[in-house]
């Protein structure tokens, strides 16, 4: 070395001076910047006013008799009437209630069972693996709409029935995600050294893994709602609608016979079941965009 | 004679949300037929964008800003993509760091191999698993009739670094390019790997460009070697010189950090506190014009912060130092 | 205590006869299953406020050893007494509080932190999980260990990803300290940074060491590290300890024919590196552990092999004071010469 004496080097802070935003808020800015996710939340957005304050603006019972029959589109009712003489405005208010509170309800209750079955198949592994994938592949099997339509049958059309069969038969898809997520993050250094600082399994299952394990779950959640939404319709039209609350599956359903003469008693409510769920979909998309590393730009 | 490779005034930047950003700037060197250049330094210092740029192998945010690339005398990055393809794979080609993800997983190591032949010298099938299994053999895998038929998830990861090299020298190119070859290998497999690379520039006459942090592997396979700091070249020249009488400040306390292995006698005066540079590399963006090195250099003067990053100041025929002050540090 | 252990007071660790295996499949439908011999009778004493170095390459069952004794993945057999508890029995509730005192730092920084917790709350973890202090102490002593390891107080509120690598280590061993251990064991915890950030992040792991009297179990493939660093070194082979001993009595004569192979790997460059590399350089990759050959596990690649050493394997033995080798020819074959002058 040299003679000289050799001063200390101020040493460069280099953190950031500034906090990144949490993962959670620089999700929602990404989704911000994504056109079809905020075009499709402000359609659900809209959809979900119309249903709650239609009401208060549109007097109209959606069971009544408003006026004759097969009353085409016109003044004396906006969207026309259906076969019975309901007004198809007043159905599509209050039948978009049912139909988005089944399809959230049943998504809920789809990504409840899924995630626990798959979070503890992937966490635990072996033998509790096993019996859960096992179960899991039992219901992705059976056929999802005949299954539903058993349930149905056996407990009652009733709208309560309805969305938990629509939960009961979609839960496998969420189980096998949640558990593939669980399989590649618990071998992940950051679980063990949680384990290592004393957590323990419930802990590192609901604080550590899971949060990480939450983004495409969150999608497939998304999802999941307008898969039930479709669902719903799908049992109405085959006639296992709850005929005592006004749906737009149930719309559709009690209307197939007369489409052709009749095409607004149906086209309305479909076009309703197409735009919210493709609102979804929109969503889902840009949901997806916001926590997909591979697409983000790095800032 | 002509250098096979000469860079000469290379630069490369980012492109970035905020505009532009310098990730190397003004890179000269040379590599003369069968001599081997190293290229080190800490991660974040360009040394890999280098070869990427040789290679025309930068990624999509990634640009050119100056400079040339003459392969044998042929501008590389004024190739057109016609005449790119003939470089690669014919006349200049690369070996990767990590052997399992540069390998195609579905193919043998014969038909990856053959592959090469086939598209650059127009061999037929059987020829060209006839050579591959004579390629095997040069880089000494064992069994290699038997081999040749093996997947790359078969081979352990030394075998799997054998193979590439195998497929880049398959060809003859003038210019190897190596990025770490030995990085994610066992310390045994690494000392036989460096023997296999220079056995076979002996045999092929390749010039060689090793990308490296490894200052050992330095002194054991490069003629000449290029210290790079923060994207910038800051100590230049001979390896042996290089390494045995380092003139930059950050090159001499890079090398102070390494613990080196005493053994036998010496293994007596271990020095169990390491020399340390504090702080680290400014990151991208933060690099202004003075020396990259100036906030962790314990040498640092009022004429380090006034003026520009120094020249490449020539001391003789082995050494040229980025540093205002080398002649009173490393006299 | 039941499962007290008699120990020397200054033994800090005490692992005996540790066995790891894990399955990997069968070979065929209807063949015996085979075995992952990950670690296969593993014995060896950690002092108190010593560095214990273990070096080997992949596949070595170095890391397995480490993980084994941390408890963070399931020993086949064998005891590990801790502080004079052997902590391979607990379970539960026990072994969670035990943990408190034997923490870990991996390799990978960046794999190691958990990317959506803030820098503050992962150093406060281990304090939150295991109930130490009050929730006002656990701050004030967050940003002491922030501190303590060189990083500013702003730290804290910053997420993993706004770190370089050598900061996120920092971090990991501020995480590893918070709960105040008796030992740590540093995975291979500066294998992934360049020498500069290395250097650095040794010598602060030397310094807790001064003034913590901290014991470290020392994981790394880097013979100059191990060498710099630890006290005591054991060398690893296909899941077994082939040679042990004070670091200063392996450096100035190593016994085992593989240790010589790795010490030639790692010479500095010059005339003795090419005369070892020439004489005991093996040749090929370690082999995979599954379902090892019976014998001396380096018997494949050894070139003193004779008869003996394929059918009957060597045990551990003393060949001089604290320094052990398990090979049968060790009296036989003729040391190298270390001495770079030649």
């Amino acid at each position: 070395m040299s003679t000289m004496e050799a001063p200390r080097a101020r040493e460069p802070s280099a953190l950031p001076s500034r906090p990144a935003a949490s993962p959670l808020a620089a999700m929602l800015r990404q989704f911000g910047r994504s056109p079809a996710g905020v075009i499709g939340a402000i359609v659900l957005l809209a959809l979900v006013l119309i249903t709650l304050l239609g009401p208060t603006f549109y007097g109209i019972d959606p069971l009544d008799l408003a006026g004759a029959p097969f009353t085409p589109p016109g003044a004396d009712a906006w969207l026309g009437t259906d076969y019975l003489g309901r007004d198809i405005l007043a159905g599509l208010i209050y039948g978009g209630r049912a139909t988005l509170t089944v399809g959230g309800v049943a998504a809920v209750i789809t990504i409840v069972i899924g995630v626990t079955v798959g979070a503890l198949a992937g966490f635990f592994g072996g033998a509790v693996d096993t019996a859960l994938v096992k179960l899991t592949e039992f219901f992705q099997i059976l056929p999802s709409l005949l299954f539903a339509m058993v349930l149905v049958t056996l407990f009652g059309q009733t709208l309560t029935t309805i969305t938990i069969a629509i939960g009961v038969v979609s839960w496998p898809t969420a189980a096998r995600l949640t558990r593939a997520e669980f399989l590649r993050l618990r071998n992940l250094d950051f679980v063990k050294a949680s384990r290592a600082a004393g957590a323990g399994n419930g802990h590192l299952i609901l604080r550590v893994v899971l949060p990480n394990a939450l983004p495409p779950i969150i999608v497939s959640a998304t999802l999941a709602i307008g898969v039930a939404i479709l669902f719903e319709g799908g049992l109405s039209f085959l006639g296992l609608g709850d005929p005592n609350t006004m749906s737009w599956g149930l719309m559709i359903g009690q209307n197939r016979n007369y489409v052709l003469d009749s095409w607004w008693t149906v086209t309305f409510p479909g076009a309703a079941i197409f735009i919210a769920v493709l609102a979804i979909s929109l969503i889902g998309d840009g949901i997806n965009d916001a926590i997909n590393p591979r697409l983000r730009k790095r800032g | 004679m002509s250098p096979v490779l000469s860079v000469q005034n290379l630069s490369v930047a980012m492109k970035g949300a905020s505009g532009i950003v310098p990730v190397l700037e003004h890179l000269s060197f040379d590599v003369a037929q069968g001599k081997t250049m190293a290229l080190v330094g800490e991660s974040g210092c360009g040394k890999s964008m280098t070869a990427l740029a040789i290679m025309r192998l930068l990624p999509e945010d990634f640009v050119v800003t100056s400079g040339r690339v003459l392969l044998d005398g042929e501008n590389v990055l004024a190739a057109a993509p016609q005449a790119l393809r003939g470089l690669r794979g014919n006349k200049m080609s690369m070996i990767f760091q990590e052997p399992m993800t540069a390998l195609n997983p579905l193919y043998t190591v014969g038909d990856q191999i053959g592959e090469v032949l086939r598209q650059h010298r127009g061999l037929g099938r059987r020829d060209a698993t006839e050579q591959a299994i004579g390629f095997l053999k040069a880089v000494q895998i064992p069994a290699a009739e038997a081999r040749v038929h093996a997947y790359p998830h078969q081979l352990s990861g030394g075998m799997r670094q054998r193979v590439m090299i195998a497929m880049a020298l398959a060809c003859k190119p003038k210019l190897l390019i190596a990025d770490e070859p030995t990085t994610a290998l066992d310390v045994t497999v690494q000392a036989q790997i460096f023997d296999l690379l220079s056995e076979l520039q002996d045999d092929t006459d390749t010039a060689i460009v090793l990308i490296t942090h490894d200052l050992g592997a330095v002194a054991e396979l490069a003629d000449d070697v290029a210290v790079l700091y923060a994207g910038r070249c800051i100590e230049k020249g001979s390896s042996q010189e290089v390494i045995a009488h380092a003139r930059h400040p950050y090159t001499r306390g890079l090398m102070a950090c390494v613990p080196h292995l005493h053994l036998g006698p010496a293994a007596a005066n271990v020095q169990r506190e390491l020399e340390e540079i504090p702080g680290m590399v400014p990151p991208l963006g933060a690099r202004g014009a003075e020396c990259a090195f100036l906030p962790r250099c314990a040498f640092a003067i009022d004429v380090c912060r006034a003026q520009p990053q120094p020249p490449l100041d020539v001391v003789d025929a082995h050494a040229a130092v980025s540093c205002w002050r080398h002649r009173e540090i490393a006299p | 205590m039941s499962d007290a252990w008699p120990v020397a007071a200054d033994i800090l660790l005490d692992v005996n006869d540790l066995v790891v295996h894990f399955p990997a499949g069968r070979r065929g439908m209807f063949g015996k299953p085979s075995k992952v011999h990950a670690v296969d009778g593993v014995s060896f004493r950690v002092r108190r406020g010593t560095t214990f170095g273990i070096v080997g390459e992949s596949g070595s069952g170095k890391s397995t050893t480490a993980q084994a004794v941390m408890r963070l993945i399931p020993a086949t057999s064998g005891q590990i007494v801790f502080g004079g508890e052997n902590i391979a029995g607990f379970q539960g509730e026990r072994l969670r509080q035990a943990r408190r005192k034997f923490q870990i730092v991996f390799q990978d920084p960046f794999s190691s932190l958990d990317p959506r917790r803030r820098a503050g709350d992962l150093v406060r973890e281990p304090l939150d999980l295991l109930g130490i202090g009050s929730p006002k102490g656990r701050d004030a002593r967050v940003s002491r260990l922030l501190a303590e390891v060189g990083l500013p107080p702003q730290a804290a509120d910053l997420f993993p990803h706004q770190f370089s690598g050598g900061q996120r280590q920092r971090l990991c061993i501020a995480r590893a300290m918070a709960p105040e251990p008796d030992l740590i064991v540093c995975d291979e915890a500066v294998s992934a940074l360049d020498v500069a950030i290395q250097a650095q992040i040794l010598n602060l792991l030397k310094k807790l060491q001064r003034e913590r009297g901290l014991t470290y179990i020392f994981i790394s493939h880097d013979l100059g590290v191990i060498q710099h660093f630890c006290d005591e070194i054991a060398v690893m082979y296909l899941g077994k300890i082939v040679e042990q001993a004070p670091a200063p009595v392996f450096f100035s004569a190593p016994r085992h024919p593989y240790s010589w192979s790795l010490v030639a790997a790692a010479a500095p460059p010059g005339p003795l590196r090419t005369r070892l590399k020439a004489q005991f350089l093996v040749k090929g990759d370690p082999p995979s552990p599954v379902d090892p050959p019976p014998g001396c596990r380096f018997a494949q690649r050894c070139p003193f092999v004779i008869e003996k050493c394929r059918e009957e394997p060597p045990v551990l033995a003393v060949t001089g004071p604290s320094h052990f080798v398990a090979c049968h020819r060790v009296n036989e074959i003729e040391a190298p010469n270390f001495t770079a002058s030649d």
